[in-house]
């Protein structure tokens, strides 16, 4: 019992982390009807620049939550800038063009970014700086750090803040007309491009939070570290109905909890045969499942074929 | 879909004289490439002929039925891996690979079908990562079939498979031919380059059939392929299959050619390698696609051997690490020409068009 | 002459609307038959129905005196019944001819060997292929354009284009949803011509129109939709005549 608790939070924040990171692939999926691919690289940039920040200061006489939290403040602008760089640079240009030449772009954006944290960051893994209370509290057996507490506490209030934002301003009503229809949101006097500009830097902006949080959890940071988050995340925005916010926050947190539960409990499910190492199998098995039985994911509106 | 060539390029004399050169030039090639650079040159030749056959599958996928497939490589190892179990030290079953490659072929083909059937009514991109999911799950699977009964050896691979035979010659020793000394690397030239323009012909073919001509009518319109009459699921079964047994064919080939393989070949990265070939040369359009395998799987190497050379000759010294470097130039090469020749580097004539007028609508769904 | 097509209370909704209530028809064989009704009535949701793109809820088709047991399009299609849509479907990349070569497909068999092999009897098939195009596009007045692509086609050409690729499937029952939308007069008036060649050819034709004037000079009964529901279904000048279609249409666009 205690490991099944154990599981569920352990997947509660991995799958947070999850539902942040996809929702800046869903936004822009819902927006722009592009995948883009290079999202797992802003994760990987910013989680390796609020590392730099915090090695810098992790010297002085600060207290570690503090440094944390100036490293994440310092990863959060040189995302939202890379993230308004790359729609510009890779995919403003291709709007017109053959949907995937922007996937192309994206391969290559995201290509570039790998090297590019290579160069400035090293092939090495970073350990990230114990700063941070990891005290273990014990709940029914299981153990939660303070740390996966304020992750989950604070993927929430993110998440709540931005569906106030699309819900109730005038900035997310021209998302939603624009993620509608933009060039009707476009005759109606919304600024598409402005638009798409403040969704890239929104998405890229929980991309940073989302590399902070992870690299603190797991107390490390890599070049290579965007690209399989990135593929579970856009899996969760899939699983989940991509173009749909609340979608991909369950998708993340579903598949959080989907891989943690099967980790756990893959060889008992197999009688041994399958180890924990088919957990990445047992996710995408549940995906193709879902999509087969829902074929616009579990929110996803369905579609109708329009004659 | 016939191509458009000038007036003179269809004087039957012309196609003659033209062969006779292609045909020579692809006789001479390994003794140009391999006597001026060197045979690990020979190499990147063959391995750009997988990747042309790899391509041109995926191509009839994605190019012709318009359907986005992001894990195009697992139909690559599961022709390898079957070369690999049925030809080495590994279960003792040594099959000539005339057996093997078209039962790869096929076998590749079933799993194409099994794909397909449950996933296929899904749309675009639902459609591309079920299909990356299924790659993945592929090459986990053969990471991990080492226990509890070894199948795949793991993560180690499968080594010592036997080379490609024929009449009793392995391709893996140099032959003497009429005196001349014929490297390993130049025998698997000769047999790429006779399966790669035998997928070119079957490609060609179906393209200019009523077959290519269903794919192409699901990729423009699936509704109205429907109300034409067209079984589209069939149909774009039919095109998964097909695509899948290039790839098996291929896979067969890396493993004869390569003698090992293991699951690190067969990583995503390597679908998206082959999607780039095929959007990068000009999506639909065969010659396209063979530019488009040819350059990505030569520049690479290039930049390899030339990304230190260079900085050498420039600076003097290494300033940024040349295996970095190289990819860095693709990355920046991709997103070049992508934004230069959104269709590709040589699209088919009616996609150039269709480039040409299409608006200037932001945020326009393609 | 006997039913070439009857519907039995076809029902189907979308949430809570109930585009289509109970609706049975029958149209006889080699007759024009006009459904009409203002929009949103569910004539296109009827067309949707019967050629499979939409299941219905309750209700069923017969065809020729079989039932439309199965109903994917394509086996809609098999059976004798072609189509065209009210926003114009081609395949926009692909040229004129193609587009009716790929209407051939249904009544044509080469498969991937016979493709790859091109033996004799595919390359008759494909020969035939292209002159039984060759000979719509002419039926339909638009051979000139045989090369061009579809998308560049004159809007006239693209919903003549359009015709000649569902001929191609060798129907008994021609769906037309809306042919002569946006179309001027003369447009119109050669677009009659051509649907009355198509009836003395022995093509039933169901047409869906908004141009009143048109329905009721070519059509020889119309139904009249409405909500869903089928008001009124008679030759036209009973029809014209039928209070509930006067007050469907607020008296005004049938006087």
């Amino acid at each position: 019992m205690d490991i099944f608790i154990q599981q569920i939070i352990n997947g509660l924040v991995l799958g947070s982390i999850y539902a942040l990171v996809a929702l800046g692939y869903t936004m822009v999926y819902g927006i722009m009807g592009l995948i883009n691919f290079a999202h797992g690289e802003v994760v990987m940039i910013g989680a390796l620049t609020s590392l730099s920040i915090i090695k810098l200061l992790a010297g002085t006489s600060l207290p570690g939550p503090v440094v944390v939290l100036i490293g994440l403040a310092g990863a959060i602008p040189v995302c939202m800038a890379l993230g308004f760089t790359i729609e510009r640079v890779a995919y403003r240009p291709l709007r017109a063009a053959p949907r995937l030449a922007p996937l192309i772009t994206a391969i290559g954006v995201s290509i570039v970014l790998q090297q590019v944290g290579m160069l400035i960051w090293g092939r090495n893994y970073h350990a990230f700086p114990g700063l941070l209370p990891t005290t273990p509290r014990h709940i029914l057996g299981a153990q939660i750090t303070d740390l996966q507490v304020l992750i989950v506490v604070l993927a929430a209030l993110i998440m709540a803040a931005l569906i106030l934002l699309v819900n109730t301003t005038r900035i997310g009503r021209a998302m939603r007309a624009t993620a509608e229809n933009p060039d009707i949101a476009g005759l109606m006097g919304v600024d598409v491009n402005q638009i798409i500009s403040i969704t890239f830097v929104i998405g890229s902006a929980l991309a940073a939070v989302a590399g902070v949080m992870v690299s603190a959890n797991y107390s490390i940071a890599h070049y290579y570290m965007g690209f399989i988050l990135g593929l579970k995340a856009f899996t969760a925005a899939v699983l989940g109905g991509i173009g749909n916010m609340g979608g991909a926050m369950l998708g993340g947190v579903l598949l959080g909890l989907i891989e943690s539960l099967g980790a756990g409990y893959i060889g008992d499910l197999t009688g041994g045969f399958l180890g924990s190492n088919y957990q990445d199998v047992f996710a995408f098995f549940v995906l193709i499942l879902v999509l087969v039985f829902r074929p616009s994911g579990l929110m996803g509106e369905k579609l109708a074929e329009r004659a | 879909m016939r191509m458009n060539l000038p007036a003179f390029a269809r004087d039957p004399r012309f196609s003659w004289v033209g062969m006779v050169l292609v045909a020579v030039a692809l006789v001479a090639l390994p003794f140009v490439v391999g006597g001026g650079f060197g045979n690990s040159w020979m190499r990147v030749v063959d391995s750009a002929l997988l990747y042309i056959m790899l391509s041109l599958g995926l191509n009839i996928v994605v190019g012709f039925a318009g359907l986005l497939d992001l894990g195009y490589i697992a139909f690559y190892a599961v022709g390898a891996y079957l070369y690999a179990l049925l030809a080495s030290p590994q279960f003792g079953l040594h099959l000539p690979f005339w057996v093997i490659l078209p039962l790869g072929a096929a076998v590749a083909g079933m799993f194409g079908v099994i794909l397909g059937a449950p996933t296929l009514r899904l749309r675009g991109d639902y459609l591309a990562i079920v299909t990356l999911g299924f790659g993945e799950i592929v090459r986990i699977f053969l990471n991990n079939l080492d226990a509890p009964v070894n199948v795949t050896n793991g993560p180690q691979g499968i080594a010592q498979i036997d080379p490609v035979r024929i009449g009793g010659a392995a391709l893996s020793k140099s032959q003497q031919w009429f005196g001349l000394t014929v490297p390993s690397v130049y025998l698997y030239y000769y047999l790429f380059v006779v399966l790669t323009l035998l997928v070119i012909f079957v490609t060609v073919r179906l393209e200019d059939s009523r077959i290519g001509r269903a794919w192409v009518a699901i990729r423009e319109d699936e509704v109205a392929a429907k109300a034409c009459g067209i079984d589209t699921r069939n149909i774009k079964l039919l095109a998964f299959a097909m695509g899948a047994s290039f790839g098996g064919l291929s896979g067969g080939l890396f493993a004869g050619f390569q003698q090992f393989v293991s699951p690190e070949s067969f990583s995503l990265l390597e679908s998206i390698m082959v999607l780039c070939m095929v959007v990068l040369g000009g999506m639909g359009h065969i010659p396209g696609v063979i530019l488009g395998g040819v350059l990505l799987a030569v520049l690479p190497e290039v930049l390899r051997s030339g990304a230190g050379i260079w900085q050498r000759a420039l600076f003097g010294k290494i300033l940024i690490d040349p295996e970095s470097l190289r990819m860095l130039l693709f990355g920046l090469a991709l997103i070049a020409v992508m934004l230069y020749r959104p269709a590709g580097l040589w699209p088919e004539a009616r996609r150039r068009r269709e480039m040409a007028a299409a608006g200037e609508a932001p945020g326009k769904r393609a | 002459m006997g039913v070439l097509l009857r519907a039995q209370g076809v029902s189907k909704s979308f949430g809570g609307v109930q585009a289509l209530r109970e609706i049975s028809l029958s149209i006889d064989q080699g007759e024009i038959y006009g459904l009409i009704g203002p929009n949103g009535a569910g004539k296109t949701t009827f067309f949707n129905a019967l050629t499979g793109l939409y299941s219905c809820d309750r209700g069923e088709f017969e065809f020729d005196g079989k039932p439309l047991k199965v109903r994917a399009p394509h086996e809609v299609a098999r059976a004798g019944i072609a189509r065209t849509f009210q926003n114009i479907r081609l395949f926009a990349n692909m040229t004129a001819l193609e587009n009716v070569m790929v209407g051939r497909h249904l009544r044509t068999r080469a498969g991937v060997i016979g493709a790859v092999l091109r033996d004799r009897a595919t390359r008759a098939e494909e020969q035939a292929i292209e002159v039984r195009a060759r000979e719509l596009l002419d039926y339909v007045g638009i051979a000139g354009r045989a090369n061009d692509l579809a998308r560049h086609l004159a809007y006239g050409d693209q919903r003549r284009l359009e015709i000649a690729r569902a001929l191609a499937t060798e129907p008994r029952l021609l769906a037309l949803d809306e042919p002569a939308a946006g179309m001027n007069a003369t447009e119109t008036a050669s677009l009659r011509d051509l649907i009355e060649a198509l009836r003395r050819d022995g093509i039933t034709i169901l047409l869906i129109e908004h141009d009143v004037r048109l329905v009721m000079g070519l059509c020889d009964r119309v139904a009249v939709l409405d909500y869903g529901e089928k008001i009124a279904e008679d030759v036209p000048e009973k029809v014209q005549k039928d209070a509930k279609v006067i007050e469907a249409y607020l008296g005004g666009s049938l006087a």
